[in-house]
């Protein structure tokens, strides 16, 4: 099946793209919808009407509700929709560079190095900088992770994609296990804070956040969609690829910094949610085929969809507590994709 | 399409550590021969190739192509004009075997440019060329090896380069398409290097052979001249036996272990 269906998706691809807009829409309007209160879809889109051009609607709402509507759930909704895009892309790319299937934004020490920063404020600094805190030294974490895996990387001559994936695990194993050190030496009563931060959560949103996971979402991502030529060469072996004109060894560190940004920046905001990453760029192959011009905005959408529908489940189904989002995406996506996998058995 | 003339000047490889793998090398080929590169397992075979198609950078010396240093150039210039169809096994990210032969034009393309039709064109004719048309929407992950060998001499095709190097072309092939590649070979209007372990085929195709040992150049020329029972037993260890072969009038050797008979 896998032949015929291949080529009936790539004449399908404007009906994929429609139809993963459409149900990327209805689900952001359902995420909103749901919930402890729940609120009618014209109440969603008639308020985000007025914000966008004041007096267009007849307000037939209250001020709670739309607090509710705008304060909470409309961030929460595209924080949501920017993680699952953004892993999803990183996933992909690193896939490609690495030629490694299993790679994902959290393999190459990235993540540790957020969990680190993240627990470092939970548990020693105190919200030193206000609301801030956690994801500013998340992020600085995940970026001090990335310098010393470019760091052993140089050192240790990992320009092969073998090397490079290895010299990522063992400083990730490092970083986590510095990380554990400081879990230790904590209060044992707030180490709770830290396991919900590791599981994932975006209960945080804010709107005053949203832009800077969404301005390195749309930098990164263009980044990367323009050289989906170039993702496309190197799955088929680092020789080859630089017999195309492609500076291998560099383009891949090239794409692990571009990952770590966007990495560093969604886990920052949500904790380490794992899945997305890696098993969306394969659901997409499966719909899509493998050319990277389609694969990475696919990824994106799929990745946005999935994670508003894993956060609508982590909401709901022990309202009103907030189950943390890494157990729903392992969860849910890993007994999906098992059934995927046996859908499309060759 | 067209040929370019190579030459190598002094060149040779040296391991970190110092350790020589080639040593210092010269010779020009002109535009439109073929050259075969043949030799024992670690002769130094793959490192030469591999300086040719500028993935190691030559300890010493240069290599040139139509008189310019290839890493003088910046290495899209060069891929445009030299493609290499290697033995590295693609990993199945699900490309088509179009795809993969698309890729050929990787050298050609600006960033946000899209195919345009000539690089259609160019990729189909590849794909006739080597008789995939039918298989230009099947899964590459899905293919036998000759088949994928076979994408892979296409989308070299596709680079339109004017040096073309070849690592074991006919490994995994059947006869048939070992006889189809070796036509190929013939027909080609580019210059050509190629590593071969089947002296036979390799005397058949090749104007000139590279004979190596232990990274150094044993002979150099024609193939009647380099493929001496003596320079052939040196090479590979064992005792070599040629013959003309009756109605063609071709060289065919056949071996025997040292000291046994």
């Amino acid at each position: 099946m896998s032949q015929a269906s291949s080529i009936k998706s790539l004449h399908a691809l404007p009906v994929v793209w429609i139809a993963g807009f459409i149900v990327l829409l209805i689900s952001v309007t359902f995420a909103i919808n749901v919930g402890a209160v729940s609120i009618a879809s014209s109440t969603v889109w008639g308020v985000l009407a007025n914000k966008l051009y004041p007096g267009l609607i007849d307000v037939t709402w209250s001020a709670g509700r739309e607090a509710i509507i705008w304060d909470l759930r409309f961030p929460r909704a595209l924080l949501a929709a920017m993680v699952g895009a953004g892993l999803a892309l990183v996933g992909a790319s690193l896939q490609a560079v690495t030629r490694n299937p299993l790679a994902d934004p959290h393999l190459l020490g990235i993540s540790s190095g957020g969990a680190f920063g993240a627990i470092f404020a939970l548990l020693h600094t105190g919200l030193f900088l206000g609301l801030l805190t956690v994801p500013l030294l998340a992020f600085a974490g995940s970026l001090a992770a990335t310098a010393i895996v470019l760091g052993v990387a140089r050192v240790a001559d990992a320009s092969t994609a073998d090397r490079l994936v290895l010299t990522g695990v063992a400083v990730s194993f490092i970083v986590m296990a510095l990380a554990n050190v400081l879990i230790f030496l904590g209060d044992p009563r707030a180490t709770h804070t830290v396991v919900f931060w590791m599981l994932g959560g975006l209960g945080l949103a804010q709107w005053s956040q949203l832009v800077y996971p969404a301005v390195v979402l749309a930098t990164c991502g263009f980044w990367l969609w323009v050289r989906a030529a170039q993702l496309n060469a190197m799955t088929i072996g680092d020789e080859t690829a630089s017999t195309l004109g492609i500076s291998v060894a560099r383009f891949r560190l090239e794409i692990f910094v571009i990952g770590a940004l966007i990495t560093g920046v969604m886990v920052a905001f949500s904790g380490v949610i794992g899945f997305v990453g890696l098993m969306v760029p394969h659901v997409v192959r499966m719909l899509v085929g493998g050319d990277y011009y389609r694969v990475l905005p696919i990824s994106a959408l799929v990745g946005a969809i999935f994670l508003l529908w894993a956060d609508i489940i982590a909401r709901t189904i022990m309202a009103p507590e907030d189950m943390p989002i890494g157990i729903v995406t392992g969860l849910i996506g890993g007994i999906f994709f098992v059934w995927l996998l046996r859908r499309n058995r060759m | 399409m067209s040929a370019a003339k190579l030459n190598v000047i002094n060149a040779c490889w040296n391991t970190r550590r110092g350790d020589p793998i080639l040593k210092p090398l010269s010779l020009s080929l002109n535009a439109g021969r073929v050259m075969g590169v043949v030799g024992a397992n670690g002769a130094g075979k793959s490192t030469f190739l591999r300086l040719l198609y500028r993935y190691q950078k030559p300890s010493q010396g240069r290599i040139e192509i139509d008189g310019r240093d290839i890493w003088a150039l910046s290495p899209r210039l060069v891929a445009q004009n030299v493609a290499a169809v290697l033995q590295e096994q693609p990993t199945d990210f699900a490309l088509t075997v179009r795809e993969i032969v698309e890729l050929g034009r990787t050298p050609y393309r600006s960033i946000l440019s899209a195919k345009n039709e000539n690089d259609s064109t160019i990729v189909d004719s590849a794909l006739r060329k080597l008789e995939l048309s039918e298989f230009a929407s099947r899964r590459f992950g899905t293919l036998s090896g000759g088949e994928r060998q076979r994408a892979m001499v296409a989308r070299a095709l596709a680079q339109e380069p004017n040096l073309l190097i070849l690592d074991e072309p006919t490994n995994h092939l059947d006869i048939r398409h070992q006889l189809e590649i070796i036509e190929l070979i013939r027909d080609l209007d580019m210059t050509i290097v190629t590593s071969l372990h089947d002296l036979n085929m390799a005397a058949g195709v090749c104007d000139e052979i590279l004979l190596l040992k232990q990274g150094s150049v044993l002979a150099f020329g024609p193939p009647e001249t380099v493929l001496t029972n003596q320079s052939v037993s040196y090479a590979f260890n064992v005792s070599a036996q040629s013959e003309k072969l009756m109605p063609t009038d071709r060289l065919h050797f056949t071996y025997t272990l040292m000291g046994r008979t």
